[in-house]
């Protein structure tokens, strides 16, 4: 019964690889429309990744994005449609810098309690749309918007000189203080000219087997699953569906808090207005690409951080930039469709097996059928 | 491969049944007569045409029209709504549909009242909506998909007479049946599916039941028959004064003198209906040791309520559910089904499997904190695949391989699954909600004697089924329940289908015995109620 199985695999493969190439196809065409050679492009952003030190930002910005979409993956799982992992991410990051700015700890435990204070800032944001949605019933996709919103106003407050904003002389940007030297998360040093990959970029990695293992090997996981696939069968076996809810949207929001680690703990070291925004969304694209696998998740988020990285060369050719954006919006169209296009395949395929082989025995029966 | 080699010759003007084990293809193949499938070779041929169907459309193009088993209607419409939904074109939705639809419902005895709410109607009557359906769009030759499977025997007498009545008006019927009893009855010629092909095509004057059934699954037909009493006096369920009101609402009052009622009538149910409706009233019942306990009713008289409550899913607004000596009313789902409850779901659909999950987690699935299935907070995912290998071995579920997934199976093949996913864990009570509906003729045996040997065993069981043959068969104590209170019991020993039928609708109550005995109510109750419609 293994064919079954390579099946299932070889199908899923199909959805991404079928969903990249129609959104390469429609950004060629995008670029044929504007009159640009629609291949070029391509071609540049390869050559360009070619360099060592581009590979180390790839390598760095996939840690952050992989952390984003495990989040977002985790609540889709659950079949809940977590948005505000921006909001949680960009909040967490803030009053963990903070935090870490205003403590001074020996070393790891130091980084310690940034990380826990993310997860658990993360995990309180998460959670009152987790709360809202089990005691009122308020659907997460609306509250997590807005929480978002919530969290933009709150992190420009908090910044403010009059409350825990530092304003470094000679800039008007706004931080939260420089976290000492103890509180910072040790690189991985490549070679002089192209810098340090994140350490926590190797702590993403692992996160991306705990969360396998969770989900597939452990009781929690069974009944997370279950309940994302049917509520109303994972209430019959027993599942409490709103506990389910709450605790699914305060590990999603917990892992959305961490996304901004490795950033901040291996290069920023404090929290300011230029800290990247809208990693949430591009979690989101990810999950969906990878399919909420975390290998699938992986790889998208190599992808899109390819996509990131690499169309800086663009500019130099006198490509504009934003057909990575383009593109980025393409894919995301072409996994929707082409996932249900290849899931019906799937399904239909396999009942159609289910049928034949039970046919073959049928077969078998039809002498006995005719006496 | 669901269907081959399927030859059906049906003459015009006659009512021609298809009989088989569910399973056996015969959804396929009206599926496909009805265009929603296409067949991957072969001929359909209407009135000697060829034809091709490349969706519904052109089969009722071609007069072909289906009811299906399960009812297509929007209950916020009224009839008249319901019948011009979609065909607007024909008639319009004024005074000409009006008309089509009188005369229709004339001309064919259908008793259509145009513009009653559907959700006001009974089954039996939306059923009827359904054929008026078909008929408004012209269909002369109508598929049925198991239409008596969710009526009581005077309805489906009822519905026969219908069928009757379009036969002599020249339009033919393709009556899709696994009882065999009623096709014997109305079928003027019937065809014999087994395993995707046809089997033979038999006139019911030419062959008996027996016959019928062995063509069927070249075997007897099995009886649920159980008399050798194995009730114990040991109490395993004890359900007391369980009350449910609709949307939560809080029990009136002045409901609750009506409890004391000995044998409660109709009326005093009906006071009820409206806002915070009961959808359970005061139900008290055992279940001892080794005991079948069924309970017999039209579905939505509280069935579903009922089971939700003992299985923890719906708390009740007052009640007492005692298990094994153990008052577990306040205990969650889980807890309940770890300590030692079986439940097969009346909608295995949404309630026992994961259709998009392979058969091993779906294995798994209401029993994951159960060995073999987990040790500890970890699934023991080996352990879990081997028993389900045990289970499609013992239990005879049809598939390839226990990595298809769930949604994948027949449903007949899914019941088997579920089945044996409960009986491994030998539950104290076993919850089974039409145990056998969807399951082939040979399969539906053995899980009667899944269920007679653990109940000789010491399981209790919460029997709740729409076959009453089944329930009758089964059942050590038979209990009605009609609108949320179980107003009447009766020995299976002596009972008839047709005087639980009454009870059913609401015409009897209290114990139904032979007819000298005094506490059943007269039959002839039901009279000066249809007069009243």
């Amino acid at each position: 019964m293994k064919r079954f199985d390579k099946e299932r695999l070889l199908l899923g493969f199909a959805g991404p690889a079928l969903a990249l190439l129609v959104a390469i196809l429609l950004s060629a065409v995008v670029l044929l429309a504007s009159g640009k050679n629609p291949i070029e492009p391509f071609r540049l952003m390869i050559d360009y990744a070619q360099n060592v030190d581009i590979q180390v930002l790839i390598i760095n910005q996939w840690g952050t994005y992989y952390l984003a979409a495990l989040a977002v993956a985790i609540g889709f799982r659950m079949n809940l449609f977590n948005i505000g992992v921006d909001g949680q991410y960009r909040f967490a990051a803030m009053v963990s810098a903070l935090v870490g700015a205003k403590i001074a700890l020996p070393g790891p435990l130091h980084i310690f309690v940034i990380v826990i204070t993310a997860m658990f800032v993360g995990a309180f944001w998460a959670g009152i749309a987790g709360i809202l949605k089990t005691t009122r019933g308020v659907s997460e996709v609306v509250s997590t918007i807005m929480l978002n919103s919530i969290a933009t106003g709150l992190i420009a407050w908090l910044t403010l000189p009059a409350q825990f904003g530092v304003q470094p002389e000679g800039s008007n940007n706004l931080t939260t203080g420089m976290i000492p030297e103890s509180g910072w998360f040790p690189g991985l040093k490549v070679n002089d000219l192209a810098g340090d990959i994140y350490g926590f970029v190797f702590v993403a990695a692992g996160l991306g087997i705990v969360y396998w293992f969770v989900l597939n090997r452990t009781r929690f996981g069974f009944d997370l699953r279950a309940t994302g696939a049917s509520e109303s069968a994972a209430a019959a076996s027993g599942v409490d569906a709103k506990r389910m809810v709450l605790t699914s949207m305060l590990i999603s929001g917990a892992v959305a808090g961490l996304a901004g680690m490795p950033v901040l703990l291996g290069e920023t070291h404090t929290y300011s207005q230029s800290f990247p925004v809208g990693v949430g969304f591009t979690g989101i694209t990810i999950a969906l690409l990878g399919r909420n696998n975390p290998v699938g998740i992986a790889l998208a988020a190599l992808l899109i951080a390819f996509l990131d990285k690499a169309s800086t060369a663009l500019d130099y050719e006198g490509y504009p930039k934003e057909i990575a954006t383009i593109m980025q919006g393409l894919i995301v169209i072409s996994v929707v469709v082409s996932y249900e296009t290849v899931r019906r395949y799937g399904l239909r395929r396999q009942q159609s097996r289910v049928g034949e082989e039970l046919a073959a025995a049928a077969k078998n029966n039809r002498e006995e059928v005719s006496v | 491969m669901a269907n081959h080699d399927i030859h059906i010759a049906v003459a015009k003007g006659t009512v021609h049944a298809i009989v088989g084990e569910n399973g056996a293809g015969k959804s396929t193949l009206m599926k496909t007569l009805y265009g929603m499938h296409k067949p991957d070779e072969g001929i359909i041929a209407v009135d000697g045409e060829k034809v091709t169907f490349a969706g519904p459309a052109d089969a009722i193009a071609h007069g072909i029209g289906m009811v299906h088993q399960h009812f297509m209607l929007a209950d916020n419409l009224t009839v008249l709504e319901n019948t011009v939904l979609g065909a607007e074109k024909l008639h319009g939705i004024g005074g000409a549909a009006r008309r089509k639809i009188s005369e229709l419902s004339d001309a064919y005895h259908l008793n259509i009242r145009p513009d009653v709410l559907v959700e006001d109607l009974g089954v039996a009557d939306r059923q009827r909506v359904e054929i008026l359906k078909v008929l408004y769009r012209g269909a002369r030759t109508l598929i049925l998909d198991e239409p008596t499977a969710v009526l009581v025997p005077q309805e489906v007498d009822a519905l026969f007479d219908n069928l009757r009545e379009l036969k002599s008006e020249g339009l033919t019927v393709i009556f899709i049946s696994h009882k065999l009893g009623e096709v014997l009855s109305v079928a003027d010629s019937i065809t014999v599916i087994r395993r995707g092909t046809t089997v033979d095509t038999v006139k019911p004057a030419d062959v008996t039941r027996k016959q019928l059934a062995e063509l069927m699954v070249g075997s007897e037909l099995p009886t649920p028959e159980t008399r050798e009493s194995t009730v114990t006096d040991v109490p395993m369920l004890e359900v007391r004064e369980l009350t449910l009101a609709e949307h939560g609402a809080p029990v009136q009052a002045e409901t609750v003198p009506a409890v004391d009622e000995p044998a409660p009538d109709t009326s005093i149910v009906e006071e009820h209906v409206g806002a915070g409706r009961l959808l359970l009233d005061g139900i008290s019942f055992t279940i001892r040791k080794g005991e079948v306990l069924g309970i017999a009713g039209v579905e939505g008289n509280g069935q579903t309520e009922l089971i939700d409550a003992v299985i923890g899913m719906r708390k009740p607004d007052s009640g007492v559910v005692v298990l094994d000596g153990t008052d577990v009313s306040g205990w969650p789902v889980r807890k309940r089904r770890v300590a030692g409850l079986g439940y097969i779901p009346e909608d295995r659909h949404r309630h026992g499997m994961l259709l998009n999950a392979p058969l091993w987690e779906n294995r798994i699935l209401g029993h994951v904190t159960e060995k073999p299935n987990s040790r500890g907070v970890l699934l023991d995912i080996k352990a879990a695949r081997e028993d389900t290998e045990r289970i499609v071995r013992e239990y005879d579920v049809r598939t390839p391989g226990i990595d298809v997934t769930a949604g994948s199976l027949s449903g007949g093949n899914q019941q088997k699954l579920i089945i044996g996913r409960e009986m491994s864990h030998a539950p104290k009570l076993l919850i089974a909600a039409h145990p056998t509906r969807g399951v082939d003729v040979g399969a539906q045996a053995a899980i009667w004697d899944q269920i007679r040997e653990a109940r000789r065993e010491g399981m209790a069981v919460l029997l709740i089924s729409a076959d009453l043959d089944e329930l009758i068969g089964l059942s050590d104590t038979l209990r009605v329940i009609y609108r949320g209170r179980l107003v009447a019991d009766a020995d299976p020993a002596t009972v008839t289908p047709e005087e639980l039928g009454s009870a059913m609708t609401g015409a009897a109550s209290g114990h139904l015995a032979e007819s000298e005995s005094g506490a059943a109510t007269d039959t002839e109750d039901e009279t000066p109620e249809d007069e009243t419609r």
